[in-house]
């Protein structure tokens, strides 16, 4: 008989863990930007759509899994069938990765929320140059938010080549935000409770993908969380509360991120339109205030037709104000959180203020999904007995804790910020699809649906609806296969892959390539997750067949 | 806010001489030595510093330089600042973002750094704590839960494993009926 397993004190606890784990940075910074892209409000169709279908599924699903097998990713695939064991170490390789680079968003978060108790904002002002005549050149180009996230908290060599050191600062936030994390899970589960136009065929895979990935399907920790229910508690219910609330959190995230970037556009339009005004008073000595919003384009054709010589010496300078222009740039991930809200923030009364409550939330949103990601490492590790017999719970924990952070100070150097984007685009995507594909298709088809559906109804008491049964065993798998095809294919139609770096002298960004050695990591970390499930597969046939080999034949 | 008028054009002659009679060897420049000419309705204009014993204008860079000391005093007389009131040719003297000793994030970071490190090590002492507690009494804490989950077989309502291990002790499952039998 086993020892009795850590439970959740109750049912609630278990739903806000895997709100806090679902509810991460995504929701703030990845859904606005593809609603954006993909024709602002009609994105929530192809949204909600893939949501019925595809996201309360496979969420279910895993939830009931861990429920039913009681164990991590590791464990409970190996109780469905040895051979697919792969899929739960591929499920903990993929969650390491993430565990390595995600904690440096939070390690950033830190570095923003101490740097918010200062009047003025340090990203609302340009330091000055050499002889204090005027303000810093990059900075200048740039704009002093960009310059702050750039110089002074990446302070980003100009390529991927150039690694330079680590930086001492964000390597100090890093260590503390791994210290806060190792705080959290050292006392187990009872510390964790707490918490993307309609035809365009891109803008359904992108609702299919953001669904798949903003749920955090595949990496093993709702499996591990489910694992420490109750085996009568209702995971249909959960799982359909777990959903709605995630989407709903990026439908408000939304709201309010299209408020952030309208105040933005109207700010920086208003400031446009004033520095014109400015220099045309100052060339053709016209009248202070003369120049408005409304007559500035009359304004501007009558001096061409008066001053023709002097307005084209000036024309070159005079830029073209337009707050579509403005509002059209719509930026994701990290430079949606630490530049574009930034610079909403520092033109708000008490800014100081409303930077804090935001860079608190961010490292809440942030550090909650590191919980659950820790949580789908830890969960197999401690459950396997080799492991555990020789080593205690906080050692374990600690151990993990400290190699990610050794790792993770690679993201601390010059160049980290590019490694940390290609991870934050490689290391999880086409992997998590093949993962939670053949996670669907081991229950379905493996352990079988029936036997499946008698297990849950004999630990929870319910049957299972025909509607869990036909998305499980068909419509799911499908619209997996199809998107993995689609981005297989758009990887190998698009050549070379390139990647935007900051160029400090002209004071914005400029595509690169990856030179050989970057795209060679890239697929190793694809490879190293995905090879996991055929290998380890393989490993146990060789084994089973050595085994069975060596043993004498019984009569 | 006010209108540019003859009167404000008084005044800014006044601070023009000001600041020249601040200049060892200019101490006697007048008002009336500075110079107003091509006032425009935008408000911008061109002025010199005649010097009348020699009968020439100063030198401009005599002039921007005394401006530039007394910038902020001349900006003060008309309530305007350095990007209302411009002199052409005469850039500003930017101040520069003050910069305490120890940076502030420092203080910060150290305070969290500090309140988490000891979180962290009352932690792991109380669960060390907890296991050592739990190693040294296990008879008592252990019995209980070991008839749950150690599949004892029991007999006549006393477990057979502590008939197993105490070995020459008192055998419990004859005890009773010893007494009944043994009066002597």
């Amino acid at each position: 008989m086993e020892k009795a397993r850590p439970l959740w004190a109750n049912p609630l606890q278990f739903v806000f863990a895997c709100i806090s784990y679902a509810v991460g940075l995504g929701n703030v910074w990845r859904f606005p930007y593809l609603c954006q892209m993909y024709g602002g409000g009609s994105f929530l169709v192809p949204y909600i759509i893939m949501l019925i279908v595809e996201g309360m599924p496979l969420l279910y699903l895993e939830l009931a899994v861990g429920q039913r097998m009681r164990q991590g990713s590791i464990g409970a695939f190996r109780t469905i069938s040895p051979y697919l064991s792969g899929v739960g170490v591929a499920s903990v390789v993929v969650s390491f990765f993430l565990a390595m680079y995600y904690n440096v968003i939070n390690a950033w978060a830190f570095w923003y929320l101490f740097h918010s108790f200062q009047d003025p904002l340090p990203w609302s002002v340009c330091p000055l140059n050499g002889n204090r005549t005027g303000y810093d050149e990059e900075c200048e180009k740039a704009s002093s938010t960009q310059y702050f996230w750039y110089r002074k908290t990446l302070n980003i060599s100009p390529s991927i080549q150039e690694n330079g050191s680590v930086q001492w600062e964000p390597a100090l936030c890093l260590l503390l935000a791994w210290l806060v994390v190792y705080l959290c899970i050292l006392r187990g589960t009872e510390s964790t409770g707490k918490m993307e136009q309609l035809a365009n065929p891109k803008a359904w895979i992108n609702a299919a993908t953001q669904i798949f990935f903003s749920l955090g399907l595949g990496f093993g920790s709702l499996i591990a969380f489910a694992s420490y229910n109750e085996p009568s508690s209702n995971c249909q219910k959960h799982a359909i509360i777990v959903s709605l609330i995630n989407s709903s959190t990026s439908i408000f995230a939304s709201i309010v991120t299209f408020s952030i970037y309208g105040f933005k556009a109207t700010f920086n339009y208003e400031n446009c339109l004033r520095k014109v005004s400015l220099l045309l008073t100052n060339t053709f000595d016209l009248e202070d205030g003369f120049l408005t919003a409304s007559n500035l384009e009359q304004v501007k054709g009558y001096l061409a037709s008066a001053y023709p010589s002097k307005y084209s010496e000036v024309f070159p300078h005079i830029k073209n104000c337009s707050l579509e222009s403005e509002l059209d740039t719509a930026v994701q991930g990290t430079g949606l959180a630490f530049i574009v809200y930034t610079e909403a923030i520092k033109n708000m009364e008490v800014s100081q203020l409303w930077s804090v409550l935001y860079f608190f939330m961010l490292l809440m949103l942030g550090i909650g999904s590191m919980l659950g990601n820790t949580a789908a490492i830890l969960t197999p590790l401690t459950d396997s007995k080799i492991i555990s017999s020789h080593l205690p719970k906080e050692a374990i924990s600690g151990l993990v804790c400290l190699i990610s952070c050794a790792i993770g100070m690679v993201f601390t150097t010059e160049a980290g910020n590019y490694w940390f984007d290609i991870f934050n685009d490689y290391a999880a995507t086409l992997s998590l699809l093949l993962i939670v594909l053949v996670e669907t298709i081991a229950v379905c088809y493996v352990y079988g649906l029936r036997r499946f559906e008698s297990d849950l109804k004999a630990m929870t008491g319910r049957a299972l609806s025909w509607y869990w049964k036909v998305m499980w065993a068909g419509v799911s798998p499908l619209l997996i296969v199809g998107l993995f095809v689609f981005y297989l294919s758009d990887y190998i139609l698009t050549g070379t892959l390139k990647y935007q770096a900051w160029e400090a002298s002209q004071g914005q960004l400029v595509t690169k390539d990856y030179p050989a050695y970057a795209l060679a990591a890239i697929g190793l970390l694809v490879a190293s997750s995905t090879m996991c499930i055929p290998l380890v597969a393989l490993g146990i046939f060789v084994l089973r067949r050595l085994k069975t080999g060596d043993a004498a034949p019984v009569a | 806010m006010y209108a540019w008028d003859t009167n404000e054009e008084y005044l800014f002659k006044a601070m023009v001489a000001f600041s020249m009679r601040k200049v060892p060897n200019r101490e006697a420049t007048e008002i009336s030595h500075v110079l107003l000419c091509n006032v425009t309705q935008r408000v911008s204009f061109w002025f010199v510093v005649t010097d009348p014993s020699k009968n020439h204008t100063l030198p401009a860079v005599e002039v921007q330089s005394a401006i530039r000391m007394n910038r902020n005093r001349i900006n003060n007389a008309f309530s305007l600042n350095d990007q209302t009131l411009e002199f052409l040719k005469i850039p500003s003297t930017l101040a520069p973002p003050t910069d305490p000793s120890v940076p502030i994030w420092i203080i910060i970071f150290g305070v969290i750094f500090c309140i988490v490190i000891v979180a962290i090590t009352l932690l792991i002492l109380s669960g060390i704590r907890q296991r050592r507690r739990k190693n040294k009494e296990p008879p008592e804490v252990d019995d209980t839960e070991d008839k749950c989950e150690n599949m004892i077989t029991v007999e006549n309502g006393i477990p057979c494993d502590p008939l197993d291990m105490k070995g020459g002790h008192i055998n419990e499952a004859f005890m009773t009926e010893d007494e009944r039998l043994t009066p002597l």
